[in-house]
């Protein structure tokens, strides 16, 4: 259908600031087709701002913004795209076919009812009242509109969040399949998990930039920090001595140990401190990870100018 | 069932006017099933109606017509502003307000399609309410009202109505979704009293008296009131240019505190 590689949406050089808050700085970001590219990062990094800023709902202070090569407010570029976003309160009183059937009549070549019923796992609730909806059916229904108008680009903005798990696999599937087909896929998250299951590529924001772009075994490499905690006699020196661990903390008379590679250490410390005990071996959380990758790319940076 | 994967999609070929329609029966139909928007809507016009125009006001006679036929037109501007301050003020405020308005906008709906779906919702429940006037007033209050009078009066009340949505759309472009009604009341309910809605104009103290002009519900009660014979000096030109003033400012508010919503949604 279209050309892989081909830019379908971009931000080039985009500054976004809501009154002292930068909310993007100097970003850019291109989408390519056929790809599903996750926007990954903690709270008010900017996922949700270059989405809104790719759906033309909001402005960028500079820079550009483009989808399929025109303004993302042009009718025939929303035309082309679905959007599921978060919303905190949908009009209750419509039925789900009514909700869905309004949203096809905006899409020139819609898919059918039924199409769009089966694909968001809806089929038997076409005629409940959406406020009668469970949690998990209202966000099908969120992403049946999404869906509906057989859109080349989709975006998701953390459509999982809170869901229970038929729901979030059932939209996992739906995306797979939107993917097979040739079709785009612009995803923001939480979860590393969904990240690994679906994402060619992923680019991680925080602070408004871009700290971290890759596949997701690239971006996985460099997060792959795991900690250790454990009571013990060594002091917080003598475990640092040891070579794979990258740092230390005591917290509350508990070592809490950061390192890469679990095995080496354990055997090392068990050799030094044969009474260890409390041992906890934890991944690190995604937060952590982006703190990870925020130091070093600020470490990165620091050498650049150094050089 | 077919595939969703081997599909073809269908061209659905319409026209461009179809979409407004289609938004216009949904966005009715979604508000029919409001009892919250139903209710008040309707039964605060027609209660005030049978208890002040009614069973108080009987067959007194304010400036040559009855109270009856006087109420009659000024409850009928009082229900055409609740329909669209209402309508407007409450519906946008949650629907903007709790993220709604955004998936819309994201979609490729036109966006007068939303402004004149809601403004249609508006029309059917102020011709409702204006109906259900003329049945109790000349049923039960002995308004002697002709049919051209009737459908004049509809006529200015329907095209009466744009100013309150606009002003409706103001408030729902400010307001928080859950401060929207009350918002909408403490402007509604003040402003119908001190234009004369509830009791005539020349019965109430001076100073509300002076202030009745800079309302725009005055401007349209008096238009509604010239409609059914309650000629009053003040050519209709001027009360027509007042409410076409209002509408433009209200609209700019609107249009203002709109684009006042990209700069504090949360990154």
């Amino acid at each position: 259908m279209q050309k892989n590689e081909s830019t379908v949406a971009s931000l080039v050089g985009v500054t976004k600031k809501y009154d002292a808050i930068t909310a993007l700085n100097d970003v850019s970001l291109n989408v390519r087709a056929g790809e599903l590219l996750a926007l990954l990062g903690p709270n008010g990094a900017g996922k949700t701002t270059s989405v809104r800023l790719l759906l033309g709902l909001s402005k960028p202070g500079s820079g550009s913004v483009k989808v399929f090569g025109r303004d993302p407010r042009d009718a025939s570029a929303r035309g082309r795209v679905g959007a599921m976003l978060q919303v905190a309160k949908v009009p209750e009183t419509l039925k789900v076919r009514e909700h869905i059937n309004l949203f096809r009549s905006y899409y020139s070549m819609p898919l059918s009812l039924e199409s769009t019923l089966e694909a968001a796992g809806l089929e038997g609730m076409e005629n409940r009242m959406f406020g009668a909806l469970s949690g998990g059916q209202k966000q099908r229904v969120l992403f049946a509109l999404a869906i509906c108008g057989n859109p080349d680009l989709l975006f998701l903005d953390e459509p999982t969040v809170g869901l229970d798990i038929g729901t979030r696999h059932l939209i996992w599937q739906q995306i797979r399949r939107l993917l097979q087909q040739g079709r785009t896929v612009v995803l923001t998250t939480h979860y590393l998990e969904e990240v690994d299951a679906l994402a060619n590529r992923v680019v991680v924001l925080n602070h408004g930039v871009i700290v971290a772009e890759g596949t997701s075994t690239e971006i996985k490499a460099r997060t792959a920090q795991r900690r250790i905690q454990c009571t013990t006699i060594l002091r917080s020196g003598e475990i640092e001595s040891i070579a794979q661990v990258r740092s230390v903390a005591e917290h509350e008379g508990r070592m809490e140990i950061c390192t890469s590679q679990v095995e080496p250490v354990l055997r090392e410390l068990f050799l030094r401190d044969p009474n260890i005990s409390g041992l906890e071996v934890s991944s690190s959380t995604l937060e952590e990870a982006f703190l990870e990758i925020v130091e070093s790319g600020r470490q990165e940076a620091a050498q650049e100018v150094t050089v | 069932m077919s595939s969703y994967a081997a599909e073809i999609p269908q061209v659905v070929k319409h026209s461009a006017l179809r979409v407004y329609g289609t938004e216009a029966k949904y966005e009715i139909l979604k508000t029919v099933r409001q009892p919250a928007y139903v209710i008040p809507t309707l039964a605060f016009p027609l209660l005030f109606y049978v208890m002040f125009g009614i069973a108080f006001g009987g067959r007194q006679a304010v400036g040559g017509v009855s109270l009856a036929t006087y109420l009659l037109a000024t409850y009928s501007t009082f229900g055409v502003m609740g329909a669209s301050l209402f309508g407007f003020g409450a519906g946008v405020a949650m629907e903007r307000g709790y993220g709604w308005l955004q998936v819309k906008r994201a979609s490729p709906m036109p966006p007068l399609a939303y402004l004149l779906a809601k403004t249609a919702m508006s029309l059917v429940f102020s011709a409702i309410i204006i109906s259900l006037l003329f049945i109790l007033g000349t049923q039960f209050g002995g308004v002697h009202l002709s049919l051209s009078a009737f459908l004049r009066l509809t006529g200015v009340m329907i095209a009466g109505s744009i100013p309150f949505c606009a002003l409706g759309l103001a408030i729902g472009c400010y307001a928080a979704p859950n401060a929207a009604p009350a918002v909408v009341n403490i402007l509604f309910l003040p402003m119908s009293f001190c234009s004369g809605l509830w009791l005539p104009l020349q019965l109430l103290p001076k100073f509300l008296q002076r202030l009745a002009p800079f309302l725009p519900s005055t401007h349209l009660g008096q238009l509604a009131l010239q409609q059914v014979g309650f000629g009053r000096p003040g050519s209709a030109a001027v009360h027509v240019a007042a409410l076409v003033a209002f509408t433009v400012a209200f609209l700019l508010l609107a249009l203002r505190g709109y684009s006042r919503d990209d700069v504090k949604v949360n990154a």
